[in-house]
This record gives structure tokens, sequence and C-alpha cells, in this order.
């Protein structure tokens, strides 16, 4: 050990070694299949949609990913079927998170159908689940006094709301809100052989 | 399909054995060009056998004594590393406080984007990690480098521009995060657009660091030396590579998004604080570390499993059983190289319990390079899948995570700043009671912070799996421990403002007591060592 190069050399090969091994090898796998019959790609609305729950950090309390029957009871919890590489061919950046703080999301379109439940949710939680500690994000709504013909009024209950005024929904929050409504991941599984089956594996030997 | 998982998994346990096999024999047999004296490159000569601490009483040296060869230009960048390091400490800390706080009150500060708990927790991430881990672990390589070498810093301005870069970028960074654009990955936030110069600013912290090694006056490359050359290029690699816009998506990112967070701590973070420990252990002590031989064990073996246990982070997702696995076998092999690190620090550390009382330097390095060993151990017991299941997804991993980065990484840091600063310098520490109230002041919060949120976190996984609750359950258990991680959050940020205030005073402090040291430096450096 008394030369830099040979050092460096060989530590760089451990890492490509690795980097092979973790990201290429995955990808050559993931990165070739077809979408699923049952996903859309995401709208323009969506996408903007998306593009709010990245800037406003949701996937530090919020996964992606429901774990299996073997391993979690996701399923039961209404989060849904395990997910597979093929329900995320159109994420970008992906947002599988690390964290449920909050519940699972991929599925929650179809768990919470409802456009008036999430406006709300997201201008006061604790309108709505009273132990939430979910933060509120009041300025993606306007408090108006006369709401305009088109505007997105918000159901708020009136303790939650400043007096004598109208919550009306911005775009950053219709966006946000069609975003999650898209979160509908119900469609029969497809290429499960490429999600992680170890815990399946584990009950059937 | 059992077939193929379990013959995969045994495939990569078996190749590893014979790696490790391979790498204890060639140890054995003197493949490798070491001897257990060059273990003594810590010292001078003459060095060694007396405690070396310039906040300590009974040191060898002065407290102001200054290394020597120590030039004005290789000064201020040293001090502009370790001042901003600290910068970014403090506002890193202070936005870590307000959005653990956030998940107790959560209807304090609502009225702003930039205050919202996934922004705030975002601008502490990226401050700690990019701001004062990095600078402060590559300020401590600009000055431990050279002193093993026995030169001076090669190519001072190329890195003086890098730290002007970095910290530019990384300031670029966190506010356009606060305004709400990010790359909407875990550990890869910022925009890749500013990553380039944060690339570039990299770049040229390289750059001296690898002609100072050209220009080296010794024939050996101590430990320390390893862990900065193989850090100094992973990084770099991982980071280009992890922020290349439009090349992952979907599942596939998220194996490269883990990819590369985990081989931040893997092979930059951790390399950066064992290097440090590997020096300041025996340096402070004045003893050799206890096998300089099996430190060699410790730096492959690191090389070789740890950048491979990424995928630990997605146990049971949507990514193939085989690489998830690969990471589960790899993250247990890393017991080894844990190990033969553990053997050779704490035997020195905890043989000389004496050195503990004396120097408090050592203390915050000898018990990071512990804590080292216990995250480490607590991360191969976390990979295994049986206890992911409980752990994953829950606040458990993040005592774990501070425990390795702050417990760890940081506490070495702070040991090794005080220890050089002075050397750097020339000037001794100011407020000498403010290190043991800082080092007090961390330690308890931090005491408070991991076992709250380990508790919390195992309660939240547990109410988690059990069907029978309802999932509303798993949040409400955690809040009185969310609650006690942001009083020892609390109390670890007051250590930091402690240890700034110092730092500021030794900087700014009164004109008359450095104009006295300034007559101290020139002396120190014309006599004791100059046979160095």
């Amino acid at each position: 050990m008394n030369r830099a190069l040979p050092l460096i050399v060989v530590t760089l090969a451990l890492l490509a070694l690795a980097t092979l091994f973790l990201v290429a090898g995955p990808a050559m796998q993931i990165r070739t299949i077809d979408a699923p019959e049952g996903l859309e790609p995401y709208t323009q609305a969506q996408l903007n949609g998306r593009a709010e729950y990245i800037s406003q950090g949701c996937v530090y309390c919020h996964s992606q990913q429901p774990r299996s029957p073997e391993q979690a009871p996701d399923g039961l919890r209404g989060w849904g079927r395990p997910s597979t590489p093929a329900d995320y061919v159109y994420d970008q950046p992906h947002l599988l998170g690390t964290m449920r703080t909050g519940p699972d999301l991929l599925n929650v379109g179809a768990r919470l159908p409802s456009q008036a439940w999430h406006l709300t949710h997201l201008y006061q939680p604790r309108a709505i689940v009273p132990q939430s500690i979910m933060p509120a994000y009041p300025y993606l709504f306007e408090a108006k006094v006369q709401a305009a013909e088109d505007d997105v009024v918000v159901p708020v209950p009136a303790r939650y709301r400043p007096e004598g005024k109208f919550i009306v929904a911005r775009q950053a929050a219709l966006d946000l809100v069609d975003y999650l409504l898209s979160l509908d991941r119900t469609y029969p599984a497809e290429r499960v052989d490429l999600r992680d089956n170890g815990f399946a594996a584990k009950e059937e030997s | 399909m059992n077939f193929t998982i379990g013959t995969l998994l045994a495939f990569s346990f078996a190749a590893s054995l014979i790696a490790v096999a391979a790498l204890i024999w060639a140890i054995s047999t003197q493949q490798f060009k070491i001897t257990e004296s060059d273990a003594r490159a810590v010292f001078d000569e003459g060095e060694g056998g007396k405690l070396d601490d310039p906040t300590s009483s009974h040191s060898d040296r002065s407290p102001s004594a200054q290394q020597p060869g120590m030039s004005g230009e290789w000064r201020r960048l040293l001090i502009v590393m370790f001042v901003t390091s600290t910068a970014w400490l403090v506002f890193g800390s202070v936005f870590g406080v307000i959005a653990s706080l956030k998940l107790h009150i959560p209807d304090w500060l609502t009225g702003s984007a930039p205050l919202t708990f996934g922004r705030m927790r975002t601008l502490h991430l990226n401050s700690v990690i990019y701001g004062f881990l990095s600078l402060g672990g590559v300020g401590t390589a600009f000055w431990l480098v050279p002193t093993l070498f026995k030169v001076s810093l090669q190519k001072v301005r190329f890195a003086m521009s890098g730290a002007v870069v970095w910290n530019l970028a990384l300031l670029a960074g966190v506010v356009v995060i606060a305004m709400g654009w990010n790359d909407g990955q875990e550990w890869l936030e910022i925009p890749w657009q500013i990553d380039i110069f944060l690339a570039v600013g990299g770049a040229c912290f390289a750059i001296p660091l690898l002609y100072t090694t050209a220009a080296r006056r010794v024939n050996h490359i101590y430990v320390t030396g390893w862990y900065y050359m193989a850090a100094l290029f992973w990084f770099p690699a991982l980071f280009i590579l992890a922020n290349l816009p439009g090349v992952h998506s979907g599942a596939q990112q998220a194996t490269a998004n883990w990819w590369f967070a985990h081989n931040v701590l893997g092979l930059w973070l951790t390399p950066l604080g064992l290097g440090a420990a590997y020096y300041f252990i025996p340096k402070i002590i004045g003893k050799p570390i206890y096998s300089y031989r099996l430190s060699l064990l410790g730096f492959w073996a690191l090389a070789l499993f740890y950048s491979q246990v990424g995928m630990h982070h997605l146990i049971g997702g949507p990514v193939p059983t085989w690489v998830v696995s690969l990471s589960v076998v790899q993250s247990v092999m890393m017991v080894i190289s844990v190990i033969a690190v553990a053997i050779n620090q704490h035997t020195l550390s905890l043989g000389n319990l004496w050195a503990w009382k004396e120097s408090l330097p050592l203390r915050f390095v000898a018990l990071g390079a512990i804590m080292y060993t216990l995250a480490s151990l607590q991360g191969s017991l976390e990979a295994v899948r049986a206890f992911n299941t409980v752990t994953h997804f829950t606040h458990y991993t993040v005592a774990h995570a501070h425990l390795g980065v702050y417990g760890f990484v940081a506490m070495v840091l702070f040991g090794g700043i005080y220890y050089m600063l002075p050397r750097i310098t020339g000037r001794a520490w100011p407020m000498p009671w403010a290190i043991s109230l800082h080092f007090w002041l961390v330690v308890a919060g931090f005491a408070i912070y991991f076992i709250a949120l380990t508790i919390g976190g195992w309660l939240q996984g547990m109410a988690m799996l059990d069907a029978s609750r309802d999932w509303l359950e798993s949040m409400e258990v955690t809040i009185p421990y969310l609650a006690g991680r942001s009083l020892g959050g609390t109390l670890m940020t007051i250590g930091h403002l402690v240890f700034a205030a110092n730092l500021a005073v030794l900087f700014l402090g009164r004109t008359r007591r450095f104009v006295e040291d300034a007559g101290d430096t020139d002396a120190s450096v014309a006599t004791p060592r100059s046979g160095a």
C-alpha cells in the first residue's frame, strides 16, 4: 500500500462491479418491460400535480409501494396489491418513498376518490382526521369573500376557515388532487416476477 | 423461482466469502507491502508515547503550537472550509429542529411553502450532508493528507476555488429547494443543473490532494490515506452517475437512487470519518493502532461489501428479488469490515481510558468511532428481512441514520476540528470550558434523540404490522417520541451554537490575545519540531 494509483484503480473497479449489479442489472430487466394495459400515461394536469407533490415534499411521509400480504397487511389497509415495476413505467422521477408517517398512496385515487375530500384534507387535514399530523397547505388555496363562477369552492367546515370567507382552490391544489386521484393501480398485476418476492418464496419453501 | 433466488443468494454469499478468504490470505502472506511499523506514520520522529492534544494542559505540545510549514494560503483555505462547514451545521440543525417540531405541532408555521415540513426536512439533510459533513470532512483531508505526507498542500488555489464554488452551489441548491424546485429523489434533491457546479467544486477539491500525494516525502501511504484516496474517486463517480438527467426512471430509478444514497454514507462519509479516526485516535493517545495489518481487512472489505448494500432500502418493494437479496447478504458481510476497524480503534482507545479523561477531542473522536461500530452492526441487523419488515417505513430508520451520520461522522469531525484548529492557526481555544459543554450537550441530546426515535419507530412498525389495529394508531403511538426527538435535537443544536461561538471567538475575539499568540507561533515554529 505504498502507491496511490493501484489503490484508486482497484477501489473504482469494486464500485463499478457494484454499479453493474445494483444499477445496470435491474435496469436491463426493468427498462424493457411494457406498460400494463390498465395503466394510462399521466395527463398534463396530473404531471403538474405530480410536480407539486415533489415540490411540497410529500414523498418524505408517504410511500407508494404496497408490500405483499406475506410480509405485511398493506392490502388489508386498502393500500392495494403488491406493486411491480410495471406499475411505475410512467414515473419519472420515481416516488417510492421510504417512510410511512402517513399511509401509502399508490392507490389513494381508488381508496378515496372524492376531489372535495382531498381539497378539504389538503387545506386542513384536522378538519377530517382530528389526530392527523400532516401539514396544512393553506397557501395552495385562497380565502375569498365572494367566489367567482368558475372557482372550485372547498367545503371546509366553518370553524376551520376565516369567518365569512369561502375557501377556493388554486390551480396548484387542483392539479395536486388530479394527480392523487390518478393514483390507481387496481388493474391485475403484471411482471410480478420482477418485484421482491423474497417473502413469498420463504412462505412456500 | 425458489431455486433461482436460493442459488443467487448462495452464489453471492460464496463469492463474498471467497473474496474475504483471498483478502485474508493476501494479508497473512504479506502480499501487501506493509509492516506494523508503518502504523507509526502518524508520529514524527521522536514523537509518540505522550498525549498530544492542544486542549489539554498535560499535552506534549503547547496549546498554541502551530504546525510547521503552514503557509498563509493553506491556513486561509482550512479556515474557510471549517467556518463554512460550521455555518452549514448551524443552519442545518435549525432546519432539523423546525422539521422535528412540525411533526408534533402540525399547525405551526403552515403559512408559506418554504416552511412546510417536506422542504424543511430536505433543507436539513442537504445542509448537513453536503455542507457540514462534506466540507468538514474534505477540510480535514486538506490538513491530514499533507501532514501525513510531510509536505504542504499543493495547488491550494484550486482548493480555494473549490471551496467557493461548492459553497455557492450548495447555497443555490438550498434556496431553490426552499422555493420548491427539486429533483424529487431523496439525497438527490438539488437540481442537476446546480449539481454540475458541485461536481466542478468537488474536482477542485480532488486535484490538490492528488498533487499532494504525488509530491509526498514519505514512502508509505498510511491507512487514513487509503480511505481518502478511495473516497475522492468514489464520490464523483456516484454523484455524476446518479444525477445524470433523463437516464433513470420508474422502479429502476429507485435502485439507482438507493445505490447512490447508501454509497454517500458508505463510500463518502464513512471513509472521511474512518480516515480521520484512524489518525486522531493514535495521534492524541500517542500510541499506534492495535494491528496495522488488520486495517487492510477493514478497508478492502468495506470497498467490496459496502458498495453493494443499497437495495436493503427497497426490501419488499417493486425491484427484482435477486438484487434485494444481494444487498441483504452484503449488508451482513459488512460485519467483517466493521469488526476489523473496531478491534483496531477501540482496543487502543478503551485500553487508554486515562486519555478519555484528559482529552476532549479524543472523547469526541473515540466515541464517534464506537458509534460507527454500533451503527454498522445495527445496520446489518436492519437489513435482515424479518427485522426490516418491522423497521422499514418507520422512524427507527431515522434514528439509525443519525447514529451513523451524527453519532459517528459528526462526532469525529468535532473532535478533529478541536484538535486541528490550534495547530492550523497557532491560537489556543479561547473558551476551553465550552468544549466540554458542547460535548455533554450533544451527547445528552443525541442519547435522548436516538432512544426516543428507536422506541417510537419500533412501536410504529409493530402497530403497522398488526392488521387488527387501525393504521392511524401506528402514527399516534409515535407522538410522544417525536416530541422527545425535538427535545434531543434542540439540545444538540444548542451544543452546535456553543461550538460555533467558540470558533467565532477563536477568530474574532480579543485582539490582545492574538498579538501574544503571534509571538508564540513564531517561537514554536522555530523550535521543537524543526527536525520533522
